[in-house]
């Protein structure tokens, strides 16, 4: 565990107990965006609210064409995920696929919202006495407020708390880790909103049940650390930590920070909560905070707006729903030759093509890459063996053989080498000098993998229930077959015979007492003219 | 107003390395080795590698269109030329002319593209050039130069160039008058005579260490290989294993046998070693991925270099180790998996 | 000379020994072929093979008595494993046994389903769920596209869809660079 005091004064400072093999040291860029405080940029004529914004499935909606929303209204449910809330008062114009900022660039069905600019807030639901409140309750109401990971994954929050709360989880981690150059979004948040996050930690380690939180924090962003440790909040709490850690991408990825915090590892295949451990991005603990506390759902979330294609890089406190390009417009432009349009950061973010498309839950950057950054310097080369892309895997895995296999479409070879284990962070990608799109080939060998263990699953089942029916057809045919050769024994007893019809006759004699002739004469041989 | 942009696949940032970049850096290493060699030896080192690389550039070509394939990009990486010099620093400086033609046919040719080109040869193409004309042509192959400083006649540029072009000495006593044995030659023979090493050192042909001015070329060589191992070109893995499997094992045998076994230190200043562990055995294709494994094959490498030196009938077994190494490499890679996070 | 025949012939014998003593010492307990390929067929019991299901396919073949490519809902990769499970070449799909396509699912359409269960009795894996007189449904998660429902109802109120749509199914797609090896023609 990190070596912080345990049950200490707060303030005290922790340090990390491990490292990660491998990754990169990459230029920031971060300090442009973040010279000017965080603002709301001005209501766009439509919001266009996606009804998939989460890892999982799609929301249903809950409004039609030319409903009136209040703020915070719910306007999609999801049996199993997060819910979907109107972020602004206003008309619904339509209920159509439009752009979703979906990695697969795909449009998706979505609600378009037209703001009446009067921002009237829904009936808000807070759960004000949290500390005495039942973490199921806490839970159910991450759920109706649509909470999910803020630091891209878009996980329901309230999934991996229940999870968490039925693995026995001992230690909340805060990932306050931006590792990805260009992003700003959470520092913002920690220098400006770090007592809701202490909040936001404390309401999620009361639904966990857990007994300590670390906040992890990179060692180079010393005015958040300075925030979250100089607030009220802070030093009012017990068992929480602030952990400084280097700055070294991918060190923000769960299974890297896990290891630098504690030394251990997550088990392949595994899940942190195997370990007892949760880990939760600052900006949902934020969310959780504002949920419980003031109840109010996510309809809004920090967003850097930066790269060397805007004119004056910043971060915004955008509503879900807005264009993008009314993001760039607030920021002044586009700047430059810009060849790329990408949510997310430079190394695992991706593009847009159309500026159409809004800010969802898990937009937590816009970058504009200008012709020069992405230009290509050299065709893509066979591979040279030169072993640079193991040096630098977090996950100690060897990309080289993982792209042989995945080229040759040698899936079980790929499964034993680790292809599941790789978090795409990039990084072989990145120091390859034959230019490999190894990424690329690890993300659809991933897909092509999970593909197949659902095939395999589903044949299973197939074959399972195929069995279970013949089984089924036999049984009863052989029962059909059993009571013909009785029947037929039967019928060859005579005794049996004439007990028979004597009852048949009986039956028949009861039903017809009331008519004439009742009397039926049994012959010397058994028959009757009843039978 | 909305714009519409070009999509791309994430990391949205080119990497900075390229093929070509890499085999420069390579080259660059070398630089200083050759420019040794050319002082001590003569100006027949820059004939034979300006000669390999021209061949191996044609072969290349002629393969690639064979192939089917785009000249450009691979004519352009350079790897043929990396292969070329490291051939050329292996054979003698006067050897004729075809010898780096039918040497580059069969390292570029065959042991490079026949097996699918840049990235796909199991063994390293310039050790099979070597090895194939070794094999064929061993008068022309063991014809070395002494030392300019030991050497009784000398020949200037336009005589190595005749040399090289004609296979004639314009010299009177032909090929005899300028030849002489090599260091390691000279040890082995000496030692199955029945001589005792220190005797044999004795002779003016050898240095401090190792060969007269073969010690200082190896000096430069490991100077360019420590570069290459501080801007990450190569790992520490193979350099250390091999130089540390030939110390290890060469050990043991002087204490032992002072007589018949040189001092371990003159083994590693010796020959192409040196060149071996940071340049040739270090080749990523033909050799293994995991850390482990380049442990076990550099050290194959020097254990089977030794053997050969002091067992087997060639003065210098390097770059038979390394193509022997080159087959195991394959079987030491499965073994030597690294373990996986969360394995 | 007599020696080293002897010497020889007796090496031969301790080793073939040897290799006998290590073949049963160290046997491997393999499933049966059988069941292996029927682990590689997809189990979709349409008899598009030619078969009455799966596993007949998978006794024929072991028995030498069918091709490899006669699997459509397998696939060229289904080929491809049998193929390397059984050393053979693989070879493209039979086009008689018909054709790869993507996979499928049945729905029926409840405004015309007259509860004969026609297709209840069909269907292999038992995929549907209904009685005489009562509405008949589809069990998505269960419908292995085997389209053996459609030819016995009586009011063609079955149609197929396709079974994954929609970007949260959405996969990535292979890439599309390939490394310089751009032909000369």
């Amino acid at each position: 565990m990190t070596a912080s005091r345990q049950g200490g004064p707060a303030g005290a400072e922790g340090q990390q107990t491990g490292h990660f093999h491998g990754g990169l040291r990459l230029r920031h860029h971060k300090k442009i965006s973040c010279a000017a405080a965080v603002e709301r940029p001005p209501l766009p004529e439509l919001l266009v609210v996606p009804l998939l914004q989460q890892a999982g499935d799609m929301a249903e909606p809950l409004v039609r064409r030319g409903d009136t929303v209040l703020k915070g209204q719910p306007i999609g449910r999801c049996q199993r995920g997060a819910a979907v809330h109107a972020p602004a008062s206003g008309s619904v114009e339509a209920l159509e696929d439009r752009p979703m900022s979906h990695p697969s660039g795909q449009p998706g069905p979505c609600v378009i919202i037209r703001p009446d600019g009067r921002e009237q807030w829904c009936r808000l639901e807070p759960l004000s006495d949290w500390q005495n409140a039942s973490p199921d309750s806490l839970i159910g109401q991450m759920q109706d407020c649509g909470l999910a990971g803020l630091g891209g994954a878009v996980f329901p929050t309230h999934a991996k708390m229940r999870d968490g709360r039925e693995r026995k989880t001992h230690t909340l981690i805060l990932n306050g880790v931006e590792c990805e150059p260009w992003i700003s979004c959470d520092e913002m948040l920690m220098r400006e909103q770090p007592g809701k996050i202490i909040l936001g930690a404390r309401i999620l380690r009361r639904a966990l049940g857990a007994e300590r939180v670390v906040i992890a924090v990179e060692d180079q962003m010393e005015t958040a650390l300075k925030a979250l440790s100089d607030c009220a909040e802070f030093s009012e709490s017990h068992n929480i930590s602030l952990v400084k850690v280097p700055a070294i991408y991918p060190e923000g990825g769960e299974r890297q920070l896990i290891q630098v915090l504690t030394g251990l590892e997550v088990p392949a295949g595994g899940r942190p909560s195997d370990l007892g451990l949760v880990c939760q991005n600052v900006a949902t603990a934020a969310a959780v905070a504002e949920a419980i506390t003031a109840g109010k759902p996510l309809i809004e979330r920090y967003i850097t707006v930066t790269g060397n294609g805007i004119a004056h890089p910043r971060n915004f406190l955008a509503l879900f729903g807005t264009p993008v390009a009314h993001l760039v417009e607030c920021c002044g432009g586009y700047r430059g030759d810009v060849a790329r349009l990408v949510v997310g950061g430079p190394m695992m973010g991706f593009s847009l093509d159309t500026d159409a498309a809004p800010v969802v839950k898990a937009s937590n950057c816009l970058l504009a890459l200008t012709r020069d950054e992405v230009a290509e310097p050299q065709a893509e080369m066979p591979c040279i063996r030169c072993g640079e892309c193991a040096r630098v895997c977090p996950a100690t895995l060897l990309p080289q053989q993982l792209h042989l296999q995945a080229r040759s479409g040698l899936w079980k070879q790929a499964q034993e080498y680790g292809l599941t284990a790789c978090i795409e962070c990039g990084c072989c990608d990145l120091v390859c000098p034959s230019h490999i799109p190894l990424v690329d080939w690890f993300r659809y060998g991933k897909g092509e993998l999970r593909k197949l263990a659902r095939e395999n699953a589903a044949s299973e089942l197939a074959r399972r229930r195929f069995e279970d029916r013949e089984a089924r057809l036999q049984r009863l045919q052989q029962e059909r077959a059993e009571k013909m050769t009785r029947r037929k024994q039967m019928l060859k007893d005579k005794t049996m015979q004439q007990d028979r019809i004597r009852a048949s006759i009986q039956r028949a004699g009861h039903k017809g007492a009331g008519k004439p002739g009742g009397q039926i004469d049994v012959r010397a041989d058994g028959t009757s003219d009843d039978t | 107003m909305t714009r519409s942009f070009e999509v791309g696949g994430a990391p949205h940032l080119p990497p900075r390395l390229t093929v070509a970049k890499v085999m420069l850096q390579v080259l660059l290493a070398l630089l200083p080795g050759i420019l040794a060699y050319a002082w001590f030896f003569g100006p027949g080192v820059f004939v034979q590698i300006l000669l390999a690389s021209v061949f191996a550039l044609a072969i290349e070509a002629l393969m690639l269109g064979l192939r089917g394939r785009a000249l450009k990009p691979f004519i352009n990486d350079y790897s043929a030329v990396v292969t070329a010099v490291l051939f050329a620093l292996c054979i003698p400086p006067l050897a004729p002319w075809w010898v780096s033609c039918i040497a580059m046919l069969f390292g570029i040719g065959f042991a490079k593209h026949l097996y699918g080109g840049l990235g796909q040869n199991v063994f390293n193409p310039a050790m099979v050039a070597y090895v194939v004309v070794l094999i064929s042509f061993p008068a022309a192959m063991t014809a070395w130069l002494p030392p300019l400083a030991l050497a009784e006649h000398s020949l200037g540029l336009a005589d190595t160039l005749t040399t090289i072009f004609t296979g004639r000495v314009p010299l009177a006593g032909g090929w005899d008058a300028i030849t002489q044995a090599t260091p390691l030659d000279t040890l082995k023979t000496g030692v199955e005579a029945g001589r005792m090493v220190p005797e044999i050192r004795s002779a003016p042909i050898f240095g401090v260490i190792g060969g007269r001015g073969w010690e200082w070329i190896a000096g430069w060589f490991a100077l360019g290989g420590l570069y290459l191992l501080v801007r990450r070109v190569i790992g520490w893995q193979v350099p250390v294993a091999v130089i540390g499997s030939v110390l290890l094992l060469a050990l043991p045998l002087w204490l032992a046998d002072p007589g018949s076994n040189p001092v371990p230190l003159q083994h590693v200043f010796s020959g192409g070693l040196v060149l071996a562990a940071f340049f040739i055995a270090t080749d990523p294709v033909s050799g293994c991925v995991s850390d482990r494994g380049r442990l076990i094959f550099g050290a194959g490498v020097g254990v089977i270099t030794l053997v050969i030196r002091r067992w087997g009938g060639y003065p210098d077994g390097v770059a038979f180790a390394v193509l022997l190494m080159n087959m195991a490499a394959p079987l030491i890679d499965r073994y030597t998996r690294p373990r996986m996070y969360g394995e | 000379m007599l020696i080293s025949i002897l010497l020889m012939g007796a090496l031969g014998i301790a080793f073939g020994l040897g290799l006998g003593w290590a073949a049963v010492r160290f046997r491997v307990e393999a499933d049966p072929v059988i069941e292996r390929i029927d682990a590689l067929l997809p189990q979709t019991q349409c008899g598009q093979c030619g078969f009455p299901g799966c596993r007949p396919y998978a006794e024929a073949i072991a028995q030498d008595k069918a091709d490899i490519n006669q699997c459509p809902p397998g696939g060229e990769a289904g080929i491809r494993a049998l193929a390397d499970l059984l050393g053979r070449e693989p070879k493209p799909l039979n086009p008689e046994n018909g054709e790869e396509s993507a996979k499928t699912v049945v729905l029926i359409d409840e405004t015309r389903c007259i509860g004969c269960t026609l297709c209840i009795q069909a269907c292999p894996v038992d995929a549907i769920v209904g009685a005489a007189k009562l509405m008949h449904t589809v069990i998505r998660a269960e419908c292995t596209g085997c389209n053996l429902c459609l030819p016995p109802c009586p009011v063609d109120c079955i149609d197929i869809v396709a079974a994954e749509t929609g970007p949260p199914h959405w996969q990535r797609p292979k890439p599309q660079t390939a490394p310089v090896a751009v032909s000369l023609q």
